[in-house]
């Protein structure tokens, strides 16, 4: 009988050996105070920034609103750059610090955290590859994923990354970045060299040129034929038992529409000629052209994606449908109708001109890149306003003179519900359950938020169906349990005084103190509850703010 | 989109015109004058007696049954057997002189008289996902935005002050199910995936005692919100859809998707198959004054064994959608019920190498009727074989008298009562009409 004394054990092993083996993340030491430091020399970026809404607000009769606090700022930060709320512990590591530039020095913390890492590579890869798992056999999203979050710890240069993702060779598993151009193949079909072209253009280049693919882009000046020359760069793809390979043998032939006879396009492309070089397979003479220095598209657009995975809003909307870079001579052949970005006033510079420039003169460097934008003015300024009037509001929303109420995707809310249900910090040397919780949980909850796919920055409103989920649905109920090992619980018990109890559950919820009106409500709630029954009573508190709009928006 | 919801929301008669937000206060009263008569959240003066109106008083709702992966015209309500093109496929008589359908419907062919058939429906898309998005926004993809399904504008247009549960439901997904969008996400079909299996997450966790209090501490962390943000999260929705959640929690009429309240006899008509449930579902839930209602059947892709395949499918199909006809019809609600039964493209007249039949946007068939619609009319006609093998191949052969599927959204919306062609303005400020197609004049019913 005495095996089954054992069998708890036994299965207590197993169960943190099954954990530790799904999570499968090495657990890496805390990023050192060194590594860690705010990239040096940044202040002139940020100052080239600050200039720029100066202007443009000065010059469309806009005033600012006042700055955020800080708590509020390190509250989108997390947000942002690890889709979860500061912890307690981080809140109070963050109030001691009294030393200058807090906030640069902590998002400099962050951004060496693997949280990060794998947090913003799901964000970017969703633009690259989208969120299809497709034909498992042969695309593999999951390395792809691991490969981006590894390229985003060693902050390797931008356009290195594109380059291996358009031009790599070999296996799906062994060389993860081809998984961009196997995203493009289907059993039946082969490689689709035209989604692949689009989606290079989409991705790294900012255009949605897919239409071109049947006909001339209504607007800008992409045509037919310069559709199909780029497609043609994808024309000698071939899958063999090595994996990806070019096959130089391969033609690319195009259908004609009207005559349904087939020709063979060569690969061409619709500017800038010769920043194309004649050597190398056709993928990588396309993977130098779209990271040619000169070829401004792909600052902007990965600019432009950035500055919207910080703000929740990118610069310009839809984020991968940018107008040809302003003032180009090469890249952007004057054609009627063409957008304008941003109703730009003549002479003026684009943002996106702006921290492009800067980004490429600073060796492509990503980190560096969020560094300045999370600390320039737009940022750091306040969601509230005392402007009333819809339209003006408006305004300042296009020109960021105020911080954008944007909803938090489904995994920003699943990470902040998971931190606020615990006082310390959930990552990566954090309880094997807590990380095991989160891993099980996170596609369903997404799937039953919603989740919004490649568009996930898109302008969007609450559904009827997110409320019934964090009102009534399994997981906020759990997290909000206060037993002796959750947060609701530990605030329950161990707090000294009501007054504490309500404030460590705002700044476990909310990364915020409550306010004097609510005080006044919550506090004769916690007094007249006998202390039985307190862990009750912060659970309806954890409810409450859970279900509060303030929980469910980026502000 | 924050306007375009404001002008549904408030700019309407409905209930929600009255309480501007804020809303709290006279929620709170609501709640407590609700609470007192035990019957907490629900909001007083409900009609549950929207089912007894019936005929020309009853306002139309809508019901897409969804042939998901496209069914093939020619093993449903266009079948040619005995020619090239016809495969094994048997037709049958209907009660409609001179309309044959495929004989794996004996029981549609008993009520197909009482709907329209088109056979001759063109489209340019022939990608599942694409397709999909036509035909059930009666526009072509767009990457700059995304048109609102049939229901969407119905629910949009139409709104229903009495209905406490959504307006525009899905029942059994498919992989695309209808969305609302540049009406907002609001919109979208309420999406469920069994009904037979219950509503997820509509429970309180709580009693009713801490319910009021997590509710009461909800205004109160909201105001602080709203302080200095008031337009910004009116915008957000954020107040209004956990006002609609809380109603649907407790409502009554959530008893429209308990199908086990139906008579056996019934409930045995429909077939005792999820799609079945799902059709029985949809008429219980129009009963109740939910707008439209989509249905999806899926498994209508048949590259391989084309044949096999829509046997199976016409197992579910043919008893579900006869007793839906049939019961919408004993109920008197036929007559404010469109039917629209239809997929996003049909299947090849040529049969391929393993049986199979591929994409055909190029003449394909639905059944649409009801709902004041004319009835027994048939449209259009595809030939017997294509003019020549490369005609199949290519696409390029045309039906007869094609009806192109903006023709027949038009159709459809003028019918519920929808300015068809009324341009609304998306949220980047692009005006759109609802629909771009003219309505079919032959399926109107003179008056």
């Amino acid at each position: 009988m005495r095996w089954k004394l054992l069998l708890p054990g036994v299965v207590l092993l197993a169960v943190i050996w099954l954990v530790s083996f799904v999570t499968h993340q090495p657990l890496k030491g805390v990023a050192t105070e060194e590594s860690a430091r705010p990239t040096a020399h940044i202040d002139d970026s940020i100052q080239k920034v600050n200039m720029f809404f100066a202007r443009r607000w000065t010059g469309r009769d806009l005033q600012s609103v006042k700055k955020a606090d800080d708590l509020s700022v390190l509250r989108r930060i997390t947000l942002a750059l690890m889709g979860t709320v500061p912890s307690l512990e981080e809140i109070r590591s963050f109030e001691q610090d009294s030393g200058p530039d807090r906030l640069q020095r902590w998002t400099a913390r962050f951004l060496h955290d693997r949280r990060y890492a794998e947090y913003f590579a799901e964000r970017l890869a969703r633009g690259f590859v989208g969120v299809e798992g497709g034909q498992f056999i042969v695309y593999r999203r999951d390395r792809f994923l691991r490969w981006l979050s590894e390229q985003l710890e060693t902050n390797r240069p931008y356009p290195e990354l594109v380059r291996e993702m358009i031009g790599g060779d070999g296996l799906w598993t062994d060389e993860p970045e081809v998984n961009f151009v196997m995203a493009g193949y289907d059993d039946g079909e082969g490689f689709n060299k035209n989604k692949l072209a689009g989606r290079a253009v989409r991705a790294f280049l900012g255009q949605r040129i897919d239409c071109a693919q049947c006909h001339d882009h209504p607007f800008d000046h992409w045509k037919q034929n310069e559709f199909a020359g780029l497609a043609a760069h994808f024309g000698q793809l071939k899958l063999s038992p090595v994996g990806v390979r070019e096959d130089r043998d391969l033609k690319f032939e195009v259908e004609d529409r009207n005559t349904l006879e087939k020709k063979v396009v060569e690969p061409a492309v619709p500017f800038g000629e010769n920043w194309e070089p004649t050597e190398g397979t056709r993928r990588e003479r396309l993977a130098v052209w779209v990271t040619h220095p000169e070829n401004r598209r792909l600052e902007r657009a990965i600019v432009n994606r950035v500055w919207g995975l910080l703000f929740g809003r990118s610069w310009i909307e839809p984020v991968d449908d940018l107008p040809d870079p302003p003032g180009d001579e090469i890249a952007s052949p004057k054609v009627e109708g063409a957008k304008h970005p941003k109703s730009m006033k003549p002479g003026e510079q684009d943002l996106l001109d702006v921290l492009g420039t800067d980004f490429r003169e600073h060796g492509y460097d990503l980190r560096r890149l969020i560094e300045v934008i999370v600390a320039s003015k737009p940022f750091l300024l306040e969601s509230k306003s005392d402007v009333d009037d819809a339209s003006r509001l408006d305004r300042m929303k296009e020109h960021f003179a105020i911080f954008p109420l944007t909803r938090l995707r489904p995994e920003q809310i699943i990470g902040a519900l998971l931190q606020a249900s615990s006082l310390t910090t959930i990552d990566q040397n954090s309880h094997l359950i807590s990380r095991f919780i989160k891993l099980t949980r996170l596609s369903d909850f997404v799937k039953e938020y919603g989740d919004l796919g490649e568009n996930e920055l898109e302008d969007r409103a609450g559904t009827i169906p997110q409320a019934l989920l964090r009102m009534n649905g399994n997981l906020v109920n759990e997290t909000i349990d206060a037993t002796p090992f959750t947060a609701s619980g530990r605030i329950g018990r161990m707090a000294s005084g009501d007054n504490k109890r309500l404030e460590l559950c705002y700044l476990v919820c909310l990364t915020r103190r409550p306010t004097a009106e609510e005080s006044a409500y919550f506090l004769p709630v916690l007094e007249e509850t006998r202390p039985q029954r307190r862990g009750l009573v912060v659970e309806d508190l954890y409810w409450t703010l859970f279900n509060s709009p303030e929980f469910a928006w980026n502000h | 989109m924050s306007e375009l919801v404001a002008t549904m929301f408030c700019g309407s008669n409905s209930p929600l015109a009255t309480r501007h937000l804020p809303l709290f206060p006279s929620r709170r009263d609501l709640l407590k004058a609700a609470f007192a008569s035990g019957l907490s959240f629900a909001l007083p003066g409900l009609d549950l007696r929207a089912a007894e109106a019936r005929g020309d008083e009853r306002q139309k709702s809508l019901i897409v049954i969804w042939l998901g992966g496209g069914a093939s015209q020619l093993e449903t309500w266009d079948p040619h057997p005995g020619t090239k093109i016809g495969g094994p496929t048997k037709s049958i008589k209907t009660k409609l002189a001179g309309l044959e359908i495929a004989d794996q419907y004996p029981r549609v062919a008993e009520q197909i008289h009482e709907l329209n058939v088109i056979r001759s429906l063109v489209s340019k898309e022939g990608d599942h996902e694409r397709g999909t998005y036509l035909l059930k926004t009666g526009y072509r993809p767009d990457p700059t935005l995304i048109h609102p399904s049939l229901g969407a504008i119905a629910s949009h247009e139409l709104p229903n002050d009495k209905l406490e549960i959504p307006s525009h439901i899905s029942l059994l997904g498919g992989q695309y199910p209808a969305r609302g969008g540049f009406l907002g996400e609001i919109f979208d079909a309420f999406k469920i995936y069994d009904p037979s299996n219950g509503i997820r997450n509509l429970k309180a966790r709580v009693g009713d005692d801490r319910q009021q209090k997590r509710l009461a501490g909800l205004d109160v962390v909201t105001k602080s919100f709203q302080s200095g943000r008031r337009v910004q999260v009116e915008n957000t929705l954020h107040q209004l859809t956990v006002e609609r959640a809380l109603r649907m929690m407790t409502s009554e009429q959530l008893k429209a998707f308990e199908i086990d309240q139906e008579p056996q006899a019934i409930r045995d008509a429909y077939g005792d198959t999820q799609f079945g449930h799902g059709c029985l579902a949809a008429r219980r839930l129009v009963e109740t004054g939910v707008r439209a209602v989509e249905v999806t059947l899926m498994g209508w892709d048949t590259h391989a064994n084309n044949f096999e395949g829509h046997k199976t499918q016409a197992k579910e199909l043919d008893p579900a959608l006869a007793a839906l006809i049939h019961d919408l019809k004993q109920r008197d609600l036929l007559a404010s019920t469109l039917v629209l039964c239809i997929g996003e493209f049909g299947r090849t007249p040529k049969i391929n190498g393993l049986e199979g039949r591929d994409h055909w946007p190029r003449g394909f068939s639905c059944l649409v009727g009801g709902g004041g619609l004319r009835s027994g009319v048939v449209l259009g006609e595809t030939d017997t074989e294509p003019q020549s093998e490369q005609d199949a191949d290519k696409s390029t052969a045309m039906p007869h008298d094609p009806i192109e599927v903006p023709d027949l959204f038009a159709t459809i919306l003028r019918q519920l009562g929808v300015e068809f062609d009324k341009e609304v303005l998306t949220p980047i400020g692009r005006p759109m009409r609802f629909s771009s197609g003219k309505p079919i004049e032959r399926l109107v019913a003179s008056t």
